[in-house]
């Protein structure tokens, strides 16, 4: 059983665990899957500023703040508990590629040789780790909502605004890994 | 504090499979992007599924939370915002290999630089509320 827990998790295990977190939540305390407004309630709960959008008792979403929280500690025990040590098996063309590019940890989930401390005082670094972070952080705001609470929860209740952000979530994507990526990473 | 519990565990167990599926990986987010793998669609796809069935399902029954409570789902009205910021979410989803979810499963699973991403982020989300007004939406 663990030696099977320990492998990486197909496609068809993970995804619909992940959506039953949408049920799961619902019948919990009638609450709505989505991540990215933790971002903003701990910009209430710490830098309010007057700013009137953090201007709320965002103690009363206090909830969002422990499922965060959550994250983190099942971060930290599927790695450190259910851990096979695998690389992540990824397709050889895009392997290839990033080779190419200049990429060359492949050992973890990340690539240590963009995102890392010593990388952070680097152009490069700082692009990936500080400029890619507040574009997450801005966009995700602006649309109201990320992965999670559009292409998720906003898609599983037949909401259309979700779907043209989930579009809109993707083209950014591919505009960036086709366009713009193979630029900022040779920097 | 006890009645927030159930929200941590959900999220524990939702964070365990961020990692094991390797969600939060960059490597995956740079693959699906470039149309090399599934993975990542399988299990976007598949979670789409799964939860809207869960919620036909509890619509259908009516079902009430486990104090219960009538559910109720919240509307998402369309807003200029959705598409702006949806592209500028993209870019950066491209960049960092992670949407919020990861950036917390990240930390846990030891990446503790990636801190830096998730306080930019909340620096983000803090530029764009003392903006709101100013920005189309």
């Amino acid at each position: 059983m663990m030696d099977i827990l320990k492998q990486p998790w197909p496609w068809y295990v993970a995804g619909p665990l992940i959506g039953l977190v949408v049920p799961a939540l619902l019948l919990a305390g009638n609450k709505a899957f989505g991540i990215s407004s933790s971002l903003r309630h701990i910009c209430a709960a710490c830098f309010p500023a007057n700013i009137s959008f953090f201007k709320y008792d965002w103690k009363k979403e206090s909830w969002n703040l422990f499922f965060v929280a959550g994250i983190v500690l099942g971060g930290f025990i599927a790695t450190q508990y259910l851990s096979g040590n695998h690389l992540v098996q990824i397709n050889p063309q895009t392997s290839t590629l990033l080779k190419q590019r200049g990429i060359t940890d492949f050992s973890g989930l990340l690539p240590r040789d963009v995102f890392s401390f010593s990388q952070l005082l680097t152009l490069r670094g700082f692009i990936f780790m500080v400029v890619g972070g507040f574009m997450v952080g801005f966009g995700t705001r602006y649309a109201g909502g990320c992965t999670s609470g559009h292409a998720i929860m906003g898609i599983s209740t037949l909401q259309w605004p979700s779907v043209v952000a989930t579009c809109c979530f993707m083209a950014g994507g591919f505009a960036m890994t086709w366009f713009i990526l193979p630029y900022l990473i040779n920097l | 504090m006890m009645r927030n519990i159930k929200y941590l565990i959900i999220g524990m167990l939702f964070g365990i499979v961020l990692v094991k599926s390797e969600v939060v990986s960059w490597f995956r987010v740079q693959e699906m992007f470039r149309l090399q793998s599934f993975h990542m669609y399988g299990i976007i796809g598949s979670a789409i599924v799964v939860g809207l069935i869960s919620v036909l399902l509890i619509r259908r029954f009516q079902a009430k939370t486990i104090s219960g409570e009538v559910i109720v789902i919240p509307i998402k009205k369309f807003h200029w915002g959705n598409v702006y910021g949806g592209l500028i979410f993209g870019l950066g989803w491209a960049i960092t290999g992670a949407c919020p979810g990861p950036l917390f499963a990240q930390i846990g699973s030891g990446f503790a630089v990636i801190i830096v991403t998730l306080l930019s982020a909340i620096a983000g989300t803090w530029v764009y509320g003392l903006l709101r007004d100013k920005l189309p939406h």
